[in-house]
């Protein structure tokens, strides 16, 4: 009777720890930023706070920013950005969750610079769109680095901008990504 | 016994499954969320750094000058003879400076009284979202009459040219769209007409802004004189107004009974009525430069 508990015990465990094994990455300090180029003005932030979970078994890769955490060179532009533009008080955090969609490019254990293509559901202001970016997955020593640059377009998240300040902000938006991803235990 | 081992094989096998069922769960990011995630400062209660005449509890931002153009007309009340009051003005040319983020300077020259002032501003407390509630600044400001004396024959002090206000004002921002001020006031003036007048006038001050848009709020500031001789004298200071703002610029426009522009004018010496058309028509126009980048907490 002892025997059979004991084995029950020991098959739980091994079980749980092959489920256990699934490997994930994570950071709480991915850089994400976004530039606006028009002629008459620059505009860029930078947020250095992303928090980004990648499941290296599924391939799911997930992305949440605090919109409050974009940093602008001008402290009105921050301001109008959260107030005005973005409404961070009412919708503090956008999101992404896709998966990459060719898992298998990626050789995890071994060190080197992977080519993928991402896809999946981008959320700002509570408007969810389906968005696909091309990206490099390079691992190096058990760590895992992210970066890709993709578009938005500003009128897909219902970001308006005014007539008065039409030729300073860009209707497309350049995002670029890199985030630095540790084993998660 | 036998149950023992049983409920006890239970547990250990519960023990062992739950790494396992917390490891499956779907959501990624839910596994390294925040549970106390930073309490955030309120920003923006007000869209600058005045009400409508009076001062409001935000600052400029540290590296800012915010330029500052004001402008009263006459009074309603002077009828089609003087257009409504557009044939008077008076003027206050100013600027506001963000030493930090919660410590600014600021100055200006205003027509009436030929009077120069300065002022000290420092944001002490600050609203945090689901935290502190209220934001609180003080503000200190010093001003000099520049007119010639009116007897000159007699010995004349420059003492008697200073004026002083201290204001502890706090605000609250309710929500995205209203937020609501008060603010306890003291104005000095070292000298007074006769010797009846009051060198020290106390009143309390209550504003809000209502945003109608994201770009366009209506304002209201109210200076209540606390009972005495310049309460029976003058009228409390009631403006009403709107703010408009365009990228760099904030417009603002008033209707107010008072023509000056300082503490130490419009809270003790406004002497026209609302309800006998004693209002003026009035602008601000409020234009920010970046002078340096200040990147400090404070």
């Amino acid at each position: 009777m002892k025997n059979l508990f004991l084995s029950v015990i020991l098959i739980t465990l091994t079980v749980s720890f092959a489920l256990g094994q699934t490997q994930r990455y994570f950071t709480k300090t991915g850089n994400i930023s976004f530039f606006s180029k028009m002629p008459v003005e620059n505009i860029e932030a930078h947020n250095r706070s992303a928090t980004c979970v990648l499941d290296a078994s599924t391939g799911k890769i997930e992305f949440a920013v605090l919109m409050k955490g974009f940093e602008f060179e001008k402290a009105l532009m921050q301001e109008h950005f959260n107030e005005n533009y973005v409404e961070s008080s009412k919708y503090p955090k956008a999101t992404f969750k896709g998966t990459i969609a060719n898992p298998a490019a990626v050789n995890w254990k071994k060190d080197g610079t992977y080519s993928v293509t991402v896809s999946g559901d981008m959320t700002i202001k509570d408007r969810t769109n389906k968005v696909s970016a091309p990206g490099t997955i390079t691992v190096k020593a058990g760590k895992v680095t992210a970066v890709s640059t993709f578009k938005l377009l500003l009128a897909d998240y219902d970001i308006k901008i005014p007539g008065a300040v039409k030729d300073k902000i860009s209707e497309t938006i350049d995002i670029k990504v890199n985030v630095e991803l540790a084993p998660m235990n | 016994m036998k149950q023992k081992i049983l409920s006890s094989a239970l547990g250990l096998l519960l023990i062992c499954f739950f790494p396992s069922v917390a490891f499956t769960q779907d959501d990624l990011l839910g596994l390294i969320e925040d549970k106390n995630p930073k309490k955030e400062p309120v920003s923006a209660t007000f869209k600058t750094t005045r009400l409508v005449t009076a001062h409001s509890v935000e600052l400029d931002h540290g590296g800012v000058f915010d330029m500052k153009i004001q402008h009263r007309f006459g009074t309603l009340n002077g009828g089609f003879y003087e257009l409504f009051g557009l044939d008077q003005s008076n003027i206050r040319i100013g600027g506001d400076l963000g030493i930090t983020n919660r410590i600014s300077i600021g100055g200006g020259r205003s027509s009436f009284g030929k009077v120069y002032d300065g002022f000290v501003k420092v944001k002490v407390l600050q609203q945090k979202e689901k935290g502190f509630p209220v934001t609180v600044t003080a503000f200190q400001s010093m001003a000099i009459n520049t007119l010639k004396w009116q007897n000159p024959a007699q010995e004349n002090y420059f003492s008697s040219r200073l004026s002083y206000c201290t204001q502890i004002m706090i605000a609250r921002k309710f929500s995205e769209n209203l937020s609501v001020q008060i603010t306890p006031t003291l104005v000095h003036r070292n000298i007074v007409p006769t010797t009846a007048d009051q060198n020290d006038v106390w009143a309390m001050g209550i504003g809000f802004r209502q945003k109608l848009t994201k770009r366009l709020s209506l304002n209201a500031e109210y200076f209540y004189l606390f009972p005495g001789k310049t309460a029976n004298d003058f009228y409390n200071s009631f403006a009403l107004g709107f703010d408009i703002e365009t990228g760099g610029h904030v417009f603002q426009l008033q209707f107010t009974n008072s023509r000056q522009m300082i503490e130490q004018g419009f809270i003790p010496e406004t002497n026209s009525s609302w309800l006998e058309g004693g209002i003026r028509f009035g602008f601000n126009i409020s234009r920010v430069f970046n002078v340096y980048n200040w990147k400090g907490k404070w």
